[in-house]
């Protein structure tokens, strides 16, 4: 039996001075055979697992890491959140996500920090500006909310942003979508973690995948560190890495898995409500709730499973926002790390079946996927469990790379990929 | 960031390259013959390798010029470069 976190769960455990907390999850070894098992323990896969038992009650599954769960992007992004990109299929998919968001910390009985903040995207040049405006009124109507606002209004928005038309970059006006802001990343990981848990869901770390078996067109199990595991439903949500195990079952997939940088400032006081990125300097910045400036840069432009990426994407970084932010001209940067993202080339994720039955694909979230973990997790839990993609996800198939019918969000969504 | 020893101009900064992708992907010699899945597959489909990759640079900064790299993408460790229309070394 899983104990509920309250207020006086807290009162009690503060008693026995924090000895006696309840595990949030625990270790199990491997069954031998389970009903569906994901590969990849980070907030996507441990979200699938949940819902699948939640929403499918598929309880007999696994989810299997090869190392620690929220240790990869998870861990890695700049937890931005926000729903306002062009297309509807897009649209769709990060409002679904958005609106299970706003219910989380509840359904979960995990405190994710959700802060709606808001997100406010910049415009530098006059194509910026019809771009936002019509990405504005797209948004609109596909009722996700969103304003357009003029230069004095994002000064009066965000009062550190550098407004003078004598900058570089001068920022010619922006959008804000209110709804929009940040989560606590790593809770989100151990939240679905804990509440897959607790519905019977294996989570196994340490246990990397090295081979998919399938009986011709259809999967039998996968080898793993840990020894075969029969199963006849594999979800593979593996991020940079997707690639390496589509590889292992034969198949190939439009992606390229590239490293993304983010960094991290000293501690300051509160300077920065709210979220402000910017599409053509490539430069965004938020600040955590411990004061440290949370910066995210660009993709190299070449394949590396390294984690690391080139000086130059920093540095690119900080002139823009230092240009944008002259306040910032003293801080330090703390630490700087970098991330695989796997890149479809139409910066769209994949939520697919496969053409081998009982496999299927969550990836190519690029730049952008942490906001989508919520959403993405319910509907790929529907795409296993019904062995069909729900209508959210429907155009998110890999066939659309056959067919041509690509869902274009290069340059179109709010950030540049 | 890594040196890359160009084969016309020497090793020079990383930052003055562009990478250009997958290497050695045939352009379909007959396009009208092809079918949706062949395009598919020439056009979007990728190796994606964590490991030893052959790929395409462009000395965008430089002499402007193409050539191929053998590179280890799960530490960036250059194996070979090589000029396009070359062929590239066993491995």
């Amino acid at each position: 039996m899983r104990n509920k976190y309250s207020v006086f769960s807290l009162i009690k455990n503060a008693l026995s001075y924090h000895e006696n907390w309840q595990r949030a999850w625990k270790d199990p070894t491997p069954k031998k055979e389970y009903d569906a098992v994901i590969v990849g323990g980070g907030g996507h896969g441990l979200a699938t697992a949940y819902y699948l038992a939640k929403k499918h009650n598929m309880n007999n599954i696994a989810v299997v890491e090869k190392g620690w769960i929220g240790g990869g992007n998870t861990g890695r992004n700049t937890t931005i959140i926000r729903s306002n990109y062009l297309w509807d299929a897009s649209a769709g998919l990060y409002d679904h996500a958005l609106k299970i968001w706003e219910g989380l910390s509840q359904e979960l009985n995990y405190n994710v920090m959700f802060s709606q903040r808001g997100v406010m995207n910049l415009a530098h040049n006059l194509q910026d500006v019809r771009d936002l405006k019509r990405r504005t009124h797209a948004n609109r109507l596909n009722g996700i909310d969103a304003v357009y606002l003029s230069t004095e209004e994002v000064k009066k928005f965000c009062p550190i942003i550098n407004t003078s038309p004598d900058i570089r970059y001068p920022v010619l006006g922006g959008t804000l979508q209110r709804r929009a802001g940040t989560a606590r990343h790593d809770a989100v990981a151990w939240g679905y973690a804990r509440g897959a848990d607790a519905m019977g869901v294996d989570i196994i770390q340490n246990c990397e995948v090295k081979g998919i078996k399938r009986n011709e067109d259809s999967v039998e199990g996968i080898e793993t560190t840990k020894g075969f595991i029969k199963t006849k439903k594999v979800g593979v949500v593996a991020a940079g890495h997707s690639s390496v195990i589509a590889n292992m079952a034969g198949l190939r997939l439009p992606l390229e898995s590239k490293p993304l940088q983010a960094l991290v400032s000293e501690p300051v006081k509160p300077i920065i409500d709210t979220v402000v990125m910017s599409n053509a300097v490539h430069a965004y910045v938020s600040q955590s709730d411990k004061g440290e400036l949370v910066i995210g840069a660009g993709t190299d432009d070449y394949v590396s499973y390294t984690q690391k990426g080139s000086h130059q994407i920093v540095e690119g970084t900080l002139n823009a926002i230092l240009e944008l932010y002259p306040i910032f001209s003293r801080m330090r940067m703390l630490r700087q790390w970098g991330g695989i993202v796997d890149i479809c080339p139409d910066a769209s994720p994949i939520l697919s079946k496969t053409s081998i039955k009982g496999l299927y694909f969550n990836c190519g979230w690029g730049t952008g996927g942490f906001k989508a973990t919520p959403g993405s997790g319910d509907l790929f839990a529907h795409t296993i469990a019904n062995d069909e993609p729900h209508k959210l996800n429907a155009a998110f198939n890999l066939n659309r790379f056959v067919s041509g019918d690509l869902v274009d969000e290069h340059g179109a969504a709010a950030v540049a990929h | 960031m890594f040196l890359i020893n160009c084969p016309y101009c020497g090793e020079r900064d990383q930052q003055e390259f562009k990478a250009g992708g997958e290497a050695h992907i045939e352009r379909p010699k007959q396009p009208t013959e092809l079918s949706d899945d062949e395009w598919a597959e020439y056009l979007f489909m990728r190796k994606n390798i964590k490991g030893v990759q052959f790929e395409r640079w462009n000395h965008a900064h430089g002499c402007r010029k193409w050539f191929n790299m053998v590179r280890d993408t799960s530490n960036d460790e250059i194996k070979a470069i090589y000029k396009m229309g070359e062929k590239p070394p066993a491995q």
